[in-house]
């Protein structure tokens, strides 16, 4: 099956999820907070482009609604809580050093080859044309998941989190055709009170640390064994 | 591809080579002049590019006495394989002859063929500029050229050839369809055709200023008609890297068969892409600050990334069993 042959349709949901690996790939790299939480946004709209393409090419009504939750949750309400966030807490301007960001990358663009392989199997299932998404989408989740665990600040991390869900939704919707509107509800949600609970989580961390870089957490426990170490040899 | 041996195919190929001669100093002139209109300047007329070459092949060449032969061969070398590798480039037509001698693989070799007497020549006088100037180049082209090569090649796997003629037929026979992988491969295209032709966000081609120059460091000792060849053979790269975005990504206008109607509508759309392509140029010229060079590693690198996300979503997304 040639690409020129499918629908102008589903040619444009291979460019935007071509885009939202794009936007992933952005996120890794970006080392200023607020333009990684940009390109946050970025993916969620595209995500919820998809999802109108999608629901436009099938026929399948409750998609619009799946779109329009994804629109105004993770490409609206989610960033600007997270930009409020970090208004508040005067992080505005700070720039993350990376070590390798070269190496950072590659190692990403690592993770597509590998998504791509174990995705290989799924493309023989005859689902529908807009199978070979799923690969894509498997290499964001993969992406998040590397983020997390690459990346040093916890917003990063957190942004990371976040794309993977985006990751996993877009697999549904390209695949399947979406999930159940009560299991799209749910993921919602909980995704909506996990971005209230890390809010909470970064006030807490940056109190006690004074910063919200996670190498740090380490540093505390080894100044305890330290302070611990040198009560014990002064009793 | 062309018959080999037609003879109105070879004179049209030359008059291609010959429009591309003359067009250059007038691209870089329109550049030149969108820009200062957008920095509330009125600029150089458009044919000022003209001017300084016939100033320039007017005077006198001097050479520096540490100078050897190869400082003053560089000039006619740089300038003779940009020239071939312009020749090669289809401007107005598809399936020229000249489309059979060298396909795309050749035509980055034609160009690093340049690139390497061009710092030859910048290191030759032995002056700290001239050196500093050519590694320089060197550490961008390394750089640039693995990203241009995996472009060439991610339209090299959706065309099934490197020629360029055969790529913008196939382009030109699919018609709109919208690929990714294409998508990718322009904007990295873009990237390296920036960096490649000394353009703002690697270095600035309106100045001298010691410290930031690149281009402008290795050609500093050259005079009279060396430097006019030099500079018009700059001139001649950006044109090249114009027509060959322009013409692989949105080929529609190139004449496909040889007849004088077609051929006119051919040259009429490619001045209206290189106009839309050199007021993109001096809009992000305008808009973008020039980085620091321990910067355009970072830069080339996202060129990179977006050529090999191009390939990845040509084999991921476009095909299918």
């Amino acid at each position: 099956m040639n690409l020129s042959q499918l629908p102008l349709l589903e040619q444009a949901i291979f460019v935007l999820a071509a885009l939202v690996v794009l936007t992933s790939f952005s996120q890794l790299a970006q080392t200023r907070l607020t333009a990684s939480i940009h390109s946050f946004a970025w993916q969620g709209a595209m995500v919820a482009m998809v999802t109108v393409l999608v629901a436009t090419a099938s026929g399948i009504p409750h998609l619009y609604l799946s779109a329009l939750l994804t629109l105004s949750l993770k490409s609206l309400l989610i960033p600007w809580m997270l930009h409020r966030l970090v208004r508040r807490l005067n992080m505005e301007r700070e720039v993350e050093t990376i070590s390798h960001p070269a190496l950072m990358v590659l190692a990403g663009t690592g993770l597509v080859i590998f998504s791509y392989w174990v995705a290989l199997p799924i493309e023989r299932l005859e689902l529908a044309a807009t199978r070979n998404v799923v690969a894509v989408s498997l290499s964001v989740v993969l992406l998040g998941l590397w983020m997390m665990v690459a990346r040093r600040r916890v917003v990063a991390q957190v942004l990371g989190f976040m794309s993977m869900e985006n990751g996993l939704f877009l697999a549904a919707v390209a695949s399947t055709r979406g999930m159940p509107l009560v299991v799209e509800l749910g993921v919602a949600f909980d995704v909506l009170v996990a971005a209230v609970l890390f809010g909470v989580f970064f006030f807490h961390i940056s109190e006690s640390i004074d910063s919200l870089d996670v190498d740090r957490l380490n540093r505390l426990t080894s100044l305890d064994v330290k302070d611990h170490q040198a009560r014990e040899e002064t009793s | 591809m062309g018959d080999f041996v037609s003879p109105a195919g070879w004179a049209i190929a030359m008059v291609q080579a010959l429009l591309f001669m003359l067009g250059a100093p007038l691209l870089a002139g329109w550049v030149k002049r969108i820009k200062s209109r957008l920095q509330n300047r009125r600029g150089p007329g458009l044919l000022q590019p003209y001017r300084d070459l016939y100033k320039l092949f007017g005077k006198e060449a001097l050479v520096a006495h540490s100078a050897s032969p190869l400082f003053r061969a560089a000039p006619y070398i740089v300038f003779g394989s940009t020239l071939i590798a312009v020749a090669v480039i289809p401007l107005l037509a598809v399936s020229l002859p000249t489309a059979a001698v060298a396909d795309m693989i050749v035509l980055v070799g034609f160009l690093a063929l340049a690139r390497f007497f061009l710092a030859l020549a910048g290191m030759d006088v032995g002056t700290a500029f001239g050196g500093m100037g050519a590694s320089r180049e060197m550490l961008v082209s390394a750089l640039a050229e693995p990203a241009m090569l995996m472009a060439v090649f991610t339209l090299a796997m959706s065309a099934h050839s490197t020629n360029l003629s055969s790529v913008i037929q196939f382009n030109l026979d699919a018609g709109l369809v919208l690929r990714p992988s294409f998508m990718f491969a322009l904007l990295g295209l873009i990237l390296v055709a920036m960096a490649e032709t000394g353009r703002i966000p690697v270095d600035n081609p309106a100045t001298h200023l010691e410290l930031t120059m690149l281009h402008e460091a290795m050609i500093l000792e050259y005079s009279g008609r060396h430097l006019a060849l030099m500079e018009w053979a700059a001139q001649l790269k950006f044109m090249l890297y114009g027509v060959l975005i322009a013409n692989l990504f949105f080929p529609w206008g190139i004449a496909t068969q040889l007849s004088l109607p077609a051929l006119a509508l051919g040259l009429l759309s490619i001045i209206t892409k290189l106009m839309l392509l050199g007021l993109l140029v001096a809009v992000a010229e305008t808009v973008l600050a020039k980085m620091r060079l321990f910067r355009a590693p970072q830069y080339l690198n996202l060129a990179f990334l977006l050529t090999l996300l191009g390939l990845f979503s040509h084999v991921i997304l476009e095909t299918s069993a």
